[in-house]
């Protein structure tokens, strides 16, 4: 029997976050965390968690497992369960609503801070607008990110100034459409980067890139705004 | 409770939603989408392959007309022309469009967008062989189209109601639609939110078989609370089945695989698509694919110890191109196949992925519904567009990448009737007490249930249901089995338990009123399936293995009040082009 | 954009590379103390050294570098640990006076270097 430990809180009925045992029997399967989330709800419905594509596109199901972020639908118990021991938690650093379900408002803020879409004044051509496949590439690692919040609740730095650094997700957001070929907002995108905490909160040290469900590669991407930053400023 | 106006409310943040959304924001009417999740949640993120859409890119000579065709065939003629015209005509428009708000497409050489092989495309109104019509972002099209879209909804400065659950259609007494009762999901408050313009954008309901490509969230909420409020559904027994949902996880590999050369594969080897359609072959209809997929495991040529599956051979097409076209279909099949595409196959079974029925609409997304006479009737106040809706452009089988197509076309198109019905001004009665009282009627009693069958069991068991008596094939015999099990089911299902009552996050709530709409979909699938007496499309039957286009020619329309079927008319007057008339469909 | 009036060059990009730039002449400063250390030997060949002029340039310039360099470091550090969303009005007023306090230390710390290095 796995020993499976849940971060339980319901502010309606607990006055302080608990931890819940349950034993589950995985009948000798490799499930996903989420199918153990799923079925330990058919037996105890106030469990609240998010989910729904199930397949880790949707990023709905971004939770701390045994003490490293991840998505639940496609972490299987073999990667994380370690001494016969299952500990969800919700993300680290963003208040909890109930029990694994938290408040992402601080994590969209950032998000939505750099203006993630596409900006060029110019009257677009009857058809599309062109690209080469080389530039359409540097989108490539920046794209597919699945806004699972894994990467900025690992993040130190975000912990601390969720409110002022822009975090791993939002930057790597923000280089997708510095490096678009068809943007054309590149300075004044420049220009709202440059205070010491938006993007120079980071200091590179990989939490990110070690938990993104997607492989994806935040820290890169703000060393390239740095660059960018660096030549356009000196 | 509080009331909420708006000039336009959409339901559902999926494409769709945020596509009708972004038409009525960026027009400055106070837009409100409602989403039972963050919108870049919804099931459009997982849609792989592409938008099918006759932009000229990997062939300039193409033509709407040539992807009208296709469609029309490939809805098994039961598809309404002048939708279809619309849809293939404006396609361009709309995914040019698109394309200007940042979707990152796969490009070609010329710097255009790239565009692959989907099942089910022709040029030359199928003379031509096959064509490559489907435009793509890598295997991730549907997540890059559901990003673009929410960015350019937050550029235009649309109001989203995240994480709240529509529950129930609010009608006036002249049976207008006048809004929704939401409930926020953080707090449990439950609002009224009033609308001059109400739009279903819910999605599917694939959550009503055991085994689907669908995500946890598609219910049917749009159809269910439809239902409910006593419209009718139109070929709501049409379920597309895809041919390859990972074996034993459900998740989908995109059609995009075949399109880029992969194929099937049963124990021996043998590319067995070539005996079933010779032309077209892996990328024949996905109904054709999918019935022939389940021949071969009942003839015992199936593979894995129970011979229960078939295999995707990828592993001809190199690491590169798999690895440079279908990253995502390399990661997917990895973590729920533990197969490499790279070097191994892919366990693949046909898996329920579609709903081609829904709410019967027009062109502009207006909700219809049948009058006494027997016409088409408009439902004041209600529009509906992408997978709840039937346009219908399906009709009774989906050609991959028309999907996507279906609702940036149509969800634009509702927008844009809303903003002209604004314009010129829209006046309906308000609704009165008795009138909300009646919308909150299901909420309140389910808040007051003592006692009752779990959720999760109870929906276990429709699943099982609808999986063995309306599956790829059907039969008299079992689909009346299923429907008595159906009936049976029904009370059990409105008195189903809610322990919790608590109002913070509270998904057990959530679960109980969705498991209600589930339900909704499931009795008018299996009640309009056993109707309809012949095979069509997806439709398939035992007993009657034909076409019967002399009685079934037609819209099945479902009536939930008295839950009966009947039938409307075909529309085969396009406006630019001739009839397509139909004919037998092979591939 | 967030506004920090506090912050050494006023943006983040000045502050980042001035915490760069600070840190090689730190190592080069530091390295060379080290080699004068291990090969030096009496006090009349460490005063013969520290009486050309480059090298008191360069002492100058070490001193100055982590003048910056801590302000910055601890900067961010006060910054991170500090605040009022974490500790209320109590992180304001600990994260100013200790920030006064650095500096005031720092400030003295140059005067007393500069008089240090050319006041013998």
């Amino acid at each position: 029997m796995l020993k499976v430990s849940i971060y339980r809180y319901n502010p309606e009925t607990d006055d302080k976050p608990y931890m819940q045992d349950f034993e589950f029997d995985t009948q000798g399967k490799d499930l996903m965390v989420l199918d153990v989330l799923e079925q330990l709800k058919g037996q105890d419905t106030t469990i609240a968690f998010r989910r729904s594509c199930r397949e880790g596109v949707c990023g709905s199901d971004g939770l701390n497992m045994n003490g490293k972020n991840g998505l639940a639908c496609i972490t299987p118990l073999s990667e994380t369960v370690k001494n016969n021991q299952l500990v969800i938690r919700p993300l680290p650093g963003l208040p909890v609503i109930r029990d694994l379900v938290v408040d992402m408002g601080m994590f969209y803020a950032q998000y939505e801070k750099v203006e993630p879409y596409l900006q060029n004044d110019n009257p677009p051509p009857a058809i599309e607008r062109l690209q080469s496949p080389e530039d359409r590439a540097k989108l490539d690692g920046l794209y597919e990110c699945i806004l699972c919040a894994c990467c900025s609740t690992s993040c130190p730095s975000f912990w601390w100034n969720p409110d002022r650094f822009i975090g791993p997700a939002g930057l790597l957001q923000s280089y997708r459409f510095l490096a678009d070929s068809r943007d054309t907002a590149t300075e004044a995108r420049l220009a709202k980067l440059d205070d010491p905490f938006s993007v120079f909160r980071c200091h590179g040290i990989q939490n990110c890139v070690n938990v993104c469900p997607k492989g994806l590669n935040p820290t890169r991407a703000i060393g390239h705004i740095r660059n960018m930053l660096l030549t356009h400023a000196t | 409770m509080r009331t909420i106006s708006f000039d336009g409310v959409i339901v559902g943040g999926g494409g769709a939603g945020m596509r009708a959304a972004l038409q009525l924001a960026q027009s400055g009417y106070k837009t409100a989408v409602i989403s039972k999740v963050f919108p870049t949640r919804s099931h459009t993120v997982s849609a792989q392959g592409g938008i099918t859409c006759a932009i000229a890119s990997s062939d300039p000579n193409d033509d709407w007309r040539w992807h009208m065709y296709d469609t029309v065939k490939g809805s098994d003629y039961i598809g309404d022309q002048d939708a279809i015209e619309y849809m293939c005509s404006v396609g361009p428009e709309a995914v040019f469009e698109l394309e200007h708000m940042g979707l990152p497409f796969s490009r070609t050489e010329e710097g255009r967008i790239y565009q692959r092989p989907f099942g089910g495309q022709s040029k030359n109104f199928g003379e031509g062989g096959q064509a490559a019509r489907t435009c793509a972002a890598a295997d991730r099209t549907g997540h890059a189209l559901l990003h673009t879209l929410y960015q350019g909804n937050m550029k235009n400065n649309t109001v989203f109601f995240n994480e709240w659950y529509a529950t129930d259609i609010v009608k006036n007494q002249d049976g207008a639609v006048v809004g929704v009762i939401a409930i926020s999901m953080e707090t449990g408050e439950t609002v009224y939110v009033k609308s001059k313009a109400t739009v279903f954008a819910t999605g599917g309901a694939g959550r009503i078989y055991a085994s689907t490509t669908n995500a946890h969230i598609n219910t049917g909420d749009g159809v269910g609370m439809a239902l409910r409020a006593g419209f009718p559904v139109q070929d709501i027994e049409m379920w597309q089945f895809h041919p390859t949902g990972i074996h034993g996880a459900g998740v989908l590999v995109t059609e995009g695989c075949r399109g880029e050369g992969g194929y099937l594969i049963n124990k021996d080897g043998e590319r067995f698509m070539e005996r079933y359609a010779p032309n077209a072959k892996d990328l024949a209809s996905r109904d054709v694919v999918a019935r022939s997929m389940v021949l071969e495991i009942l003839e015992g040529r199936g593979c894995g110890p129970d011979g229960d599956h078939v295999y995707l051979k990828l592993d001809h097409l190199g690491e590169e191109v798999l690895h440079s076209r279908l990253p995502g279909i390399c990661e997917l099949s990895e973590t729920f196949a533990h197969a490499n595409p790279v070097k191994e196959p892919v366990p693949v079974v046909p898996t329920c992925h579609y709903m081609m029925g829904g709410i019967p609409t027009n062109v502009h997304g207006q909700a219809l519904t049948v009058d006494a006479n027997g016409n088409d009737a408009i439902i004041p106040g209600l529009y509906a567009c992408g997978e709840v809706a039937c346009v219908s452009v399906h009709g009774a089988n989906r050609l991959g990448g028309n999907s996507l197509l279906d609702l940036v076309v149509f969800g634009r198109a509702s927008g844009l009737h809303i903003e002209k019905a604004l314009r010129e001004g829209i006046e309906l009665r308000d609704a009165s007490e008795t009138d909300i009282d009646e919308a909150m009627s299901r909420l309140n009693k389910l808040n007051n249930s003592t006692g009752g069958e779990r959720v999760a069991d109870l929906r276990k068991e429709l699943q099982g249901v609808m999986q063995n008596h309306f599956g790829v094939f059907r039969n008299e015999k079992f689909m009346q089995e299923g429907i008595q099990k159906l009936s049976d089911l029904r009370g059990r299902i409105e008195n189903a338990a809610l322990e919790d009552k608590s109002q913070a996050f509270n998904t057990a709530r959530i679960e109980a009123l969705e498991l209600h709409n589930l339900f909704e979909v499931a009795e008018a699938t299996a009640i309009t399936a056993e109707e309809r007496k012949e095979s069509r499309g997806a439709h398939a039957r035992d007993d009657y293995q034909e076409r019967d286009d002399e009685n079934w020619l037609c819209h099945s329309m479902y009536f939930p009040g008295e839950k009966r079927v009947g039938k409307r008319g075909v529309n085969f007057t396009p406006k630019t082009v001739d009839t397509f008339q139909p004919k037998a469909r092979t591939y | 954009m967030v506004t920090a009036v506090t912050s050494f060059g006023r943006s983040g990009l000045s502050d980042w590379l001035v915490q760069r730039v600070s840190g090689v002449i730190l190592l080069a400063y530091f390295l060379f103390m080290g080699y004068a250390v291990a090969t030096g030997g009496d006090y009349a060949s460490w005063k013969a050294l520290f009486a050309q002029t480059w090298v008191k340039v360069f002492s100058l310039m070490a001193l100055l570098s982590l003048a910056a360099h801590a302000w910055i470091g601890l900067w961010s550090v006060l910054t991170d640990y500090l605040t009022e969303r974490l500790m209320g009005t109590t992180g304001n007023v600990l994260r100013i006076t200790l920030q006064i306090l650095i500096v005031l230390v720092l400030f003295v710390y140059v005067v007393w270097g500069v008089q240090i290095l050319w006041g013998y």
